[in-house]
């Protein structure tokens, strides 16, 4: 018997071209070589054209001196340090307004997404209203609002306003607060106890979750966790016999001296950033805070929990899952925002970047280190979310 | 005691029902309202008295900068910066109000956008409104022919207009024409990208996920850096772009990515036997996407959409970081001249530049919940 013709079988017979497989190996073959195709044309032109007007290639311009002064530097910098330390200094000062701003965006969008669904007219008006405004009009805006029609328009130092007479100035050349002089030794003792007091808390957490879940007892973790992240530091303050000096600025007839100098640029820019982000932290929250249904709260009250317990145990996890997720990215969004710093001249990774690149010419480099460093933070930060988003997700039967 | 006999001792039955008595007056009207929703107790009580101080201050200094304290006639800065305590310096807007819509565009071609403006509204409100007839031609116009026109229009060169540099176009202009065409390039280009990233075939999977995940990844403003200076790097020699090009595509790349991730968060809401049954009906991919998927997934996606144009809207004011001079970089530049240097002259053109920010993205969100609710056919439970 011979083996039938595979079209004595009664399959369409289909023509290469028409074949679904053979098709998308094609179009995926083309596309691929329209890429390679603009990449490499790319290159050759920027080989080109760099050729063309003397500019070196590779990261040796790091070493050179940078020669230019930032008006806000946390770690030593001077003229003479190098384009490489200029960049770090605008790494730590991008940071800096991220952490500070997502720290008080968080605070300030919780309060005002809890606004928004509050029983209170007037609140839940008012913060709406808060958010429909600050939605709707452009960060840059914003920043500028802060900057040059607010903080710049302050008084000179000689006239500065002090909201505590003799200890804080504010004026249009920033904020001045009094430095905190701790006795020698005593700042990092406190900071090493902190992180004890920290990690401690942590193992009393498990410990507590453990001895819960097999025996039923429970142990205050709120408490004992402040008093040790807290009060560990108290303690060994306290034992030092408060050995810590606040030092009031010296004020003379035209300037201010000493203390601790936050320029108007980071302010500005702090204030918009953590305002404008609020407003979105807030429709996330509440989003979050709706999608929990109401549901869930009467059967945990049906099963005895207290008001309290309800919120913390049943209503907070469930709305956090839904929360977490765009908060994060939130918090990328601000700090990506933090590149807008460039238009009130803050020393941010962006600003000193820009003045490199205007001194240098080296425009790839720069542009590559930017990327590289929003880039990362971003694909790490997702990387984190995809884990975090595995974990929590509903184990569904 | 027998049951009868205590029937006929009751004294007295009711036989026709009491009229209802109307509520206590503490719980109906005004007065209840305000209970309920401002004064339900001590803690509530506080935060109203609070909420109100807050809201009536912010308000209240609104209108005395604006209004009562403002500076309404003038030729220079001189009547806003003498008087110490003075308000919003209007003269200043209607001085450079010319300059706030077009920018450095030569005064005697102004009529060019000003008819680019009208017919842009003229075909743009009868598109949004849903009653109005004739969408199909409509959209061919706004879509195909408008471009057009604008084009020819605004940077001449043809049928005898005299040519206008783009580094001339400035103000509200600008920031239209940049948020315009970010709009509709971002948006077909968004769906192809969330098309690819869904697709099964790996290269073009992995270059879409390359591609939006490097522009997300990103702050817009290294994206203008890199269009204004790397781009002409990357062009043949010989071969100029325009700024406002430049600036156009990188807007355009930007916002496609983010697109491309509203409009994937709908494809993935549709459920697979959607899917399936186009299939089953011998439609091709692209049929079956334009027809079937794409209809209901953009229709579940509207918020997020119009999110991103709004997004992108208010982000063109970036580009006067690359020195394109928008509505913000206009005011930017124009409450530096000497003439008219006071204290309260930059927070003038800010207001303007706020209200007229507002009105568009407020107008946006307003139109897309319209549209929602009109779209939402039965899907709600």
């Amino acid at each position: 018997m011979s083996v039938p013709k595979r079209s004595d079988t009664g399959a369409a017979r289909v023509l290469w071209y028409n074949d679904p497989g053979v098709r998308g190996v094609i179009y995926q073959v083309l596309t691929l070589l329209v890429v390679l195709a603009l990449a490499w044309e790319i290159i050759h032109n920027t080989a080109v054209n760099l050729d063309k007007r003397n500019i070196a290639q590779g990261f040796g311009f790091l070493d050179s001196k940078a020669g230019f002064d930032l008006s806000q530097a946390p770690i030593p910098y001077s003229q003479d340090a190098s384009y490489g330390q200029a960049l770090l200094v605008g790494l730590v000062n991008t940071a800096l307004v991220a952490i500070l701003g997502v720290f008080i965006a968080t605070i300030l969008g919780f309060l005002l997404g809890v606004a928004r669904l509050s029983n209170n007219w007037v609140i839940a008006r008012l913060a709406t209203a808060y958010v429909e405004a600050v939605r709707n009009l452009p960060l840059l805006l914003q920043i500028f609002f802060w900057y040059f029609a607010v903080l710049r328009v302050l008084p000179a130092p000689r006239d500065s306003i002090q909201p505590i007479t003799g200890w804080v100035f504010l004026n249009n050349r920033g904020l001045v607060l009094p430095e905190f002089v701790f006795a020698p030794g005593l700042g990092q003792s406190l900071l090493v106890t902190l992180v004890i007091g920290f990690v401690v808390s942590v193992f009393v957490r498990r410990w507590a979750k453990r001895r819960q879940e097999s025996t039923g007892a429970q142990f205050a973790t709120g408490w004992s966790s402040l008093a040790l992240i807290v009060g560990l530091p108290l303690v060994v303050f306290a034992a030092s016999g408060f050995a810590l000096e606040l030092v009031a600025p010296q004020k003379s007839t035209f300037n201010i001296s000493g203390g601790i100098r936050v320029i108007p640029e980071f302010m500005a820019l702090v204030l918009a950033l953590s305002l404008y982000t609020a407003a979105f932290i807030a429709e996330i929250v509440r989003a979050g805070i709706l999608a929990v249904s109401h549901g869930q709260t009467e059967a945990a009250r049906s099963l005895g929990l207290k008001p309290s317990t309800t919120l913390r145990l049943v209503v907070v996890p469930q709305a956090m899952r839904v929360i977490i997720p765009p908060l994060t990215s939130q918090y990328l969004n601000l700090t990506k925002n933090s590149s807008l710093a460039v238009a009130i001249g803050y020393p941010d990774l962006v600003y000193v970047g820009g003045t490199v690149l205007n001194q240098t010419g080296q425009a790839i480099e720069v542009i590559a280190i930017w990327m590289l460093f929003y880039l990362g933070t971003s694909l790490i930060t997702s990387t984190f979310m995809n884990w975090y988003n595995r974990r929590m997700a509903i184990v569904e039967r | 005691m027998t049951d009868a006999a205590k029937a006929t001792s009751i004294a007295f039955v009711r036989r026709e029902l009491l009229a209802a008595k109307s509520p206590p007056a503490s719980t109906v009207g005004m007065v209840g309202w305000m209970r309920v929703n401002l004064f339900s107790g001590p803690l509530h009580s506080l935060l109203t008295v609070i909420g109100l101080a807050i809201g009536i201050s912010v308000f209240w200094s609104i209108v005395d900068f604006a209004i009562i304290r403002a500076v309404w006639t003038g030729t220079s800065g001189e009547v806003c910066r003498n008087n110490a305590a003075v308000g919003a310096c209007w003269p200043y807007v209607t001085t450079y109000w010319q300059s706030f819509m077009f920018g450095s565009y030569p005064e005697t071609e102004r009529w060019r956008p000003t008819i680019v403006a009208v017919l842009f509204a003229a075909l743009l409100l009868p598109l949004l409104i849903p009653s109005v007839p004739y969408k199909k031609l409509n959209a061919w116009l706004f879509f195909a022919g408008l471009p057009v026109v604008a084009f020819v229009l605004l940077c001449g060169g043809y049928f005898g207009l005299s040519p206008v540099e783009t580094t001339r176009w400035g103000g509200l202009l600008v920031t239209l024409v940049v948020a315009v065409t970010g709009i509709v390039a971002s948006l077909p280009l968004g769906i192809l990208l969330a098309l690819g990233r869904r697709s099964k075939m790996p290269v073009i999977r992995m270059l879409s996920i390359v591609f939006i995940e490097f522009w997300r990844g990103v702050p817009l403003i290294t994206v203008l850096f890199m269009a204004s200076n790397m781009l002409p790097l990357f062009m043949p020699t010989g071969v100029e772009v325009d700024k406002l090009l430049r600036a156009l595509i990188g807007v355009a790349l930007f916002s496609a990515a983010y697109m491309a991730e509203v409009v994937r968060g709908g494809l993935q809401a549709i459920p697979k036997g959607q899917y399936e049954g186009a299939m089953a009906l011998g439609l091709s991919y692209w049929r079956m996407m334009g027809l079937i998927i794409m209809p209901q997934a953009l229709k579940l996606v509207i918020p997020g959409i119009v999110n991103s144009f709004i997004a992108l809207f208010k982000d063109t004011t970036l580009v006067l970081i690359v020195s394109i001079f928008d509505l913000l970089g206009i005011i930017q530049s124009t409450r530096a001249d000497p003439n008219w240097t006071a204290p309260t002259t930059a927070g003038t053109g800010y207001l303007v530049a706020g209200l007229i920010f507002f009105f568009f993205c407020f107008g946006m969100s307003r139109y897309s919940m319209f549209i929602e609710r009109r779209l939402n056919t039965g899907h709600k439970r």
